[in-house]
């Protein structure tokens, strides 16, 4: 199986997005325009996270892929499968043996330590787009720090639903500079990107966008001081599967009598647990 | 005593056609200027030159600042215009719809200036909000309706409440009465005068509307074809005109 340059996109455009990816770093939460390539899969599917994936990858790696939290769906699978065909690296579910984790829409439970690299999948990486859609301004707001617009948008929020009726891409300031959108990821998972041992990587494939939050770097969650920020999940619920208590959950319907369950949404957390259950009842 | 604003020799052309040329006049605290001509005259661009919004060619225009005193806006970096524009500075647009929020209720739209110099407390910023909607006639109760559901004339009352809430030094307004009915017109004139007498604004006030000036302006600056051709105390100006234009402009009204 030759017919691949490694990690499949060519040397050439490794380069240029390795450049990008360390002007990022450089500038923890500042979009930095790449030019994106076609990639095997549709957009939506990731080609940012895939390309950014692509440009870490070393023969030496081990990749994990989730989407959801979750090893086997069909994006995470597909992903993995892609990698471990055109880069031949050694694939894991085991959050703690990976080096590489690429994920759409969660951050794991268990802890990340120094040299793993999380890439984020990543749909609209402006966070001023929906108060502002022109490009122009956005990022002149950014350059300027003129974010007084995004706090309006959570205001809105509060006199409208007497919260920040923000469950996901929970908008946060990093390093104390620029307001970054965190991607779809639910807001339980905003605190695990501030002080991360590990380094996190953003890739927006259709809005070629780059950005990045270095290892253990500030990252703060917006809100008022009389509305501080809190990282909710379904209140008062515990995993049915392994009972964890601090793990984010999914509510799976059960049957058609309207039967649920909630149950946690990192699927290598759960089944770990499990595991160590086992063995401690053993 | 150092003028707030010193605007010299300020020309802005588009490409052969003239904008504005070579317009002089010190702003002192607490005055306000009126500027009054036709149509096409040159007054949406002086403005815009004025408060940052177009580079004029030539020219300075010179803002006492509070941190450093008098600087000449024109050269000064973006992001320090940028700054005077959401603090010391307020635009009020003519159409209502190019200086608020549409999509924003009226508390958002008057927190907006507050929250862009680093408010972050929910209650104070609505209890602001409530307080200059109640100093423009809005009744509170309407804090959490956008402004497509207000009158035209609210709207504008809206948009001056949104631009003084941080209390800036220096309004600049467009034709602010213009595009609204008379008895509309009236109201907010009333309302404009008081808050200027109130506040002791310091203001530039383009209009084409010589009752606006007779209202407002302690001073008038008359414009003809991008040039100013008179410049006075507005009733001196309006109850005896020098220059045959102003003549012509104020029969025609009375
Ligand atoms: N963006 C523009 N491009 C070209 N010409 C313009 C533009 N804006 C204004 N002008 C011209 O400049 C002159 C002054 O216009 P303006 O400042 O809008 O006058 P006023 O506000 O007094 O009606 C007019 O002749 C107008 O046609
Ligand atoms: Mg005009």
């Amino acid at each position: 199986m030759t017919q691949y340059n490694f990690a499949y996109l060519d040397e050439a455009t490794k380069r240029m997005l390795r450049r990008a990816i360390l002007k990022a770093v450089a500038i923890p939460g500042y979009q930095v325009p790449f030019s994106s390539r076609e990639m095997p899969m549709p957009y939506g599917w990731g080609t940012g996270g895939v390309q950014v994936t692509a440009a870490c990858l070393v023969p030496e790696d081990t990749l994990k892929v989730i989407d959801q939290g979750a090893d086997d769906t069909t994006n995470a699978v597909s992903i993995r499968k892609f990698f471990a065909r055109v880069a031949q690296v050694a694939t894991t579910e085991a959050t703690s043996a990976a080096s590489v984790i690429q994920t759409r829409h969660r951050i794991p439970e268990t802890l990340l330590q120094e040299g793993q690299i999380l890439v984020f999948q990543v749909p609209i990486p402006e966070p001023l787009r929906f108060l502002e859609p022109r490009e122009t301004e956005t990022r002149t707001m950014h350059a300027l720090e003129d974010y007084g617009l995004m706090q309006v948008r959570l205001y809105e929020d509060i006199a409208r639903h007497g919260e920040i009726a923000r469950a996901y891409a929970y908008p946060v300031r990093v390093e104390g500079r620029y307001i970054m959108d965190p991607s779809p990821i639910p807001k339980f998972d905003n605190p695990k990107l501030d002080n991360s041992a590990a380094l996190q990587l953003f890739g927006a494939g259709r809005e070629c966008r780059i950005y990045a939050v270095p290892p253990y770097t500030r990252v703060e969650s917006l809100d008022f001081d009389d509305y501080p920020f809190t990282a909710t999940k379904a209140a008062g619920q515990c995993c049915a599967i392994c009972a964890a208590a601090d793990s984010y959950l999914d509510e799976v319907i059960t049957d058609d009598a309207g039967g649920r369950m909630f149950v946690c949404s990192d699927t290598d957390y759960c089944a770990t647990r499990v595991a160590a259950q086992a063995e401690d009842a053993a | 005593m150092t003028p707030l604003l010193k605007v010299e020799a300020l020309s802005k052309s588009y490409g052969a056609h003239l904008g504005c040329a070579d317009v002089n006049f010190t702003l002192w605290p607490g005055e306000v200027m009126g500027i009054v001509g036709e149509s096409g005259s040159g007054k949406s661009t002086l403005l815009n030159c004025l408060a940052g919004h177009m580079q004029p060619d030539t020219g300075r225009v010179i803002f006492d600042t509070r941190d450093h005193g008098p600087r000449d806006t024109v050269t000064m970096p973006t992001p320090e215009r940028r700054w005077l524009a959401r603090t010391d500075w307020a635009f009020v647009h003519q159409n209502p719809r190019d200086g608020l929020r549409m999509n924003v209720s009226a508390g958002g739209n008057v927190g907006e200036r507050l929250m862009a110099v680093g408010a972050r407390h929910y209650g104070d910023i609505r209890a602001q909000a409530e307080d200059w909607l109640g100093r423009v006639e809005i009744d509170a109760r309407r804090m959490d309706d956008r402004p497509r559901a207000f009158s035209g004339g609210m709207q504008q009352r809206l948009q001056i409440a949104r631009n003084l809430v941080t209390g800036p030094r220096l309004v600049f307004m467009d034709e602010p009465t213009g595009g609204l009915d008379v008895s509309v017109q009236a109201r907010l004139l009333d309302l404009l005068r008081g808050l200027v007498q109130r506040l002791g604004l310091s203001a530039v006030i383009v209009t084409h509307d010589l009752a606006v000036v007779r209202l407002l302006a302690d001073r008038l600056m008359v414009m003809k074809d991008g040039r100013v051709v008179e410049q006075g105390l507005t009733d001196q100006v309006l109850d005896d005109p020098q220059h045959a234009y102003t003549q012509l402009l104020v029969s025609s009204v009375l």
